[in-house]
C-alpha cells in the first residue's frame, strides 16, 4: 500500500485522519498516486493539481524520502521506499504565514 | 413564529447565526470550513434548507459546499470552473494584457424557482451556472466574451464578478457587476449582455464616462420595483430608474460617497442603506465613527444611524457583500465588518447591537427569513 500524508486542510476536506493508504497498480508515480487519491476522495480534485493537465497548484509541494519531488515529472517512478510503503508520499502546503 | 438565519462568510470560516423573530438572542454555530476563506454563503429561495458556500484558499483553490439542512452539515460539490472558450486577456493594473485566469468564486446566487439552479460570479470575471445543485458548472460566456472584455481591468480585490441580480419580474433578465468593468444586463437569460453604465463618471480612467471601466462595488434592487437599481460605486452612490439604461448620482448629503455595500429595505423600495467609508486610501469610517446611512427617499437625503454602533476609535471596513436585510415586519438590517463584528438592527436601522464581536474579518452576510 502507498502511504500518503495530506496537509491538515485537505484531511478535513476529505474527512480522513492521519495517513491515507492507497492501492496503486503498476508503476508507482506521482501521477498514479494522485489519480488513486482523487478516485478515492473526489472532493480533492482541483485542490492539489488542476482539473485538466494535472499541473501542480503553485502553493503545493511534493516530498518523499527527504527529497523535494515537486519539480519531477509526473510519470517519474517514485522512490522504492514509497512504492514499498516504507516511506510516505507527502503533499505539503507551501510554508507561509510567518 | 418566524425565525432568521444569518449566514456569515469570513476570512477563516463560515458561521451560521440563528434567532427567533425577536432577533435579540442568537445561537452561533461554526466555524465551518475553519481556516478557509469563505467568500459567500447563500440559501436557496426555493428551498431555504439548501445553502451554498464558496470556500477558497490560495493553497488549495476553490471548493463549493452544499448543505441541505440549513447549514448543520455540508457536502463538497463541484469545483470545476472552466471558461467555455479560450479566455484571452484583460487589462492588468498597468494596462498591459493579462491572461484571464480563474481564481475564486465571489458570489453565489441561487435561483428563485429551483433549488438545484445556482449562479456563480467568479474572478477573473465570468458568470457560471449549475442546474444540478452545484455538482457541475457551465459558463455563460456571453458576458466574458463581450467585445469590451479585453479592456476590463481588476479592482484592488481582483477582477471579480461580485454581484448577480435575477429580475423577479422578467426571468430572462440578469444583472451582473464587475470590478472594475461596470454593470451589465442580459435580457436573454445570460446569453448576451450589454454594459449599463451610462451616467457613471469615474476619475482614474482615461475617459471618465466610458462605456466600461467603472469600479462598481455593489448593485441592489427591490423585488417589487425591479427597474429601479441602486449602486455603490467606488466613489458615488447612484440610482437608475430604467433598468440600468441611465444612472444619476444620489450621494446627496453623505459625508463621503465612497463605500462598498448598498441594500434596500424589504418593504420600502425607497429606503436604502449604505456605509460611508472615508476614501479609497483610507478604508475605514470617517472620524472613526461607524455609521450606517439611510435614505427614505431613494437617495439624495440621508440620515446617519448610530445607536448601538461604535462612535469613536472605529477603523473597520464593511465589504461589498457584507450587508443584508430580512423580510420580517419590521425589517431587520445586518452587516459584518473586517473587525469581525456582525451587527443587527431589528428596527430598520434605528438601533443596532452586535450579534458577535470577534469573528475573523467578515467577507459576506446573508439573511434568510424562515417561517
Amino acid at each position: 500500500m502507498i502511504r500518503v500524508v495530506l496537509p491538515a486542510h485537505l484531511r478535513t476536506l476529505a474527512q480522513v485522519d492521519g495517513e491515507v493508504q492507497l492501492q496503486v497498480d503498476g508503476t508507482v508515480t506521482q501521477r498514479s498516486v494522485l489519480d488513486a487519491l482523487e478516485a478515492r476522495y473526489p472532493m480533492l480534485r482541483g485542490t492539489i493539481r488542476d482539473h485538466h493537465g494535472g499541473q501542480r497548484r503553485a502553493f503545493i509541494r511534493f516530498f518523499a524520502c527527504e527529497l523535494d519531488l515537486s519539480h519531477d515529472g509526473p510519470d517519474t517512478p517514485l522512490p522504492d521506499a514509497v512504492a514499498a510503503g516504507a516511506e510516505p508520499y507527502l503533499v505539503v502546503g507551501a510554508m507561509a504565514g510567518g | 413564529m418566524s425565525r432568521v438565519r444569518v449566514l456569515v462568510g469570513t476570512r477563516k470560516g463560515a458561521f451560521v447565526l440563528n434567532a427567533d423573530g425577536m432577533r435579540d438572542r442568537w445561537d452561533v454555530s461554526g466555524p465551518f470550513f475553519a481556516g478557509w476563506e469563505i467568500y459567500h454563503v447563500k440559501g436557496s429561495p426555493a428551498d431555504p434548507a439548501r445553502l451554498f458556500a464558496s470556500q477558497t484558499s490560495g493553497w488549495f483553490g476553490q471548493v463549493i459546499q452544499c448543505s441541505d439542512d440549513g447549514g448543520a452539515t455540508w457536502e463538497p460539490v463541484g469545483n470545476q470552473f472552466d471558461y467555455a472558450t479560450e479566455p484571452g486577456t484583460h487589462q492588468w493594473y498597468d494596462g498591459t494584457p493579462h491572461p484571464w485566469e480563474f481564481a475564486r468564486v465571489w458570489h453565489l446566487e441561487p435561483a428563485p424557482g429551483d433549488p438545484d439552479t445556482v449562479y456563480a460570479g467568479v474572478e477573473d470575471a465570468g458568470l457560471f451556472k449549475s442546474t444540478d445543485g452545484g455538482k457541475s458548472w457551465a459558463e455563460l460566456p456571453g458576458l466574458r466574451t463581450h467585445k469590451s472584455g479585453p479592456d476590463w481591468a481588476p479592482g484592488a480585490g481582483g477582477m471579480c464578478l461580485h454581484t448577480i441580480i435575477l429580475d423577479p419580474a422578467r426571468p430572462d433578465r440578469i444583472y451582473a457587476a464587475i470590478s472594475a468593468a461596470g454593470a451589465f444586463r442580459s435580457d436573454d437569460a445570460g446569453q448576451t449582455w450589454q454594459p449599463v453604465n451610462r451616467g457613471l463618471r469615474s476619475e482614474g480612467i482615461p475617459d471618465e464616462d466610458a462605456e466600461v471601466g467603472h469600479c462598481v462595488h455593489r448593485l441592489a434592487m427591490h423585488p417589487a420595483r425591479p427597474d429601479v437599481l441602486y449602486m455603490q460605486k467606488h466613489w458615488d452612490v447612484m440610482r437608475s430608474d430604467d433598468a440600468g439604461d441611465s444612472w444619476r448620482e444620489v450621494s446627496g448629503n453623505l459625508p463621503t460617497d465612497f463605500g462598498f455595500p448598498i441594500d434596500v429595505h424589504a418593504h420600502e423600495p425607497d429606503t436604502i442603506y449604505v456605509v460611508p467609508i472615508t476614501s479609497d486610501s483610507h478604508h475605514f469610517p470617517p472620524e472613526g465613527k461607524l455609521r450606517v446611512y439611510r435614505s427614505r427617499t431613494g437617495g439624495d437625503d440621508w440620515e446617519p444611524l448610530t445607536r448601538g454602533l461604535p462612535q469613536e476609535h472605529c477603523y473597520v471596513n464593511v465589504l461589498r457583500d457584507a450587508m443584508a436585510v430580512d423580510s420580517l415586519d419590521e425589517c431587520g438590517v445586518y452587516f459584518g465588518t473586517t473587525g469581525g463584528q456582525v451587527y443587527a438592527s431589528p428596527d430598520a436601522g434605528d438601533t443596532w447591537a452586535p450579534i458577535v464581536r470577534d469573528l475573523p474579518a467578515v467577507l459576506s452576510v446573508e439573511v434568510q427569513t424562515l417561517s
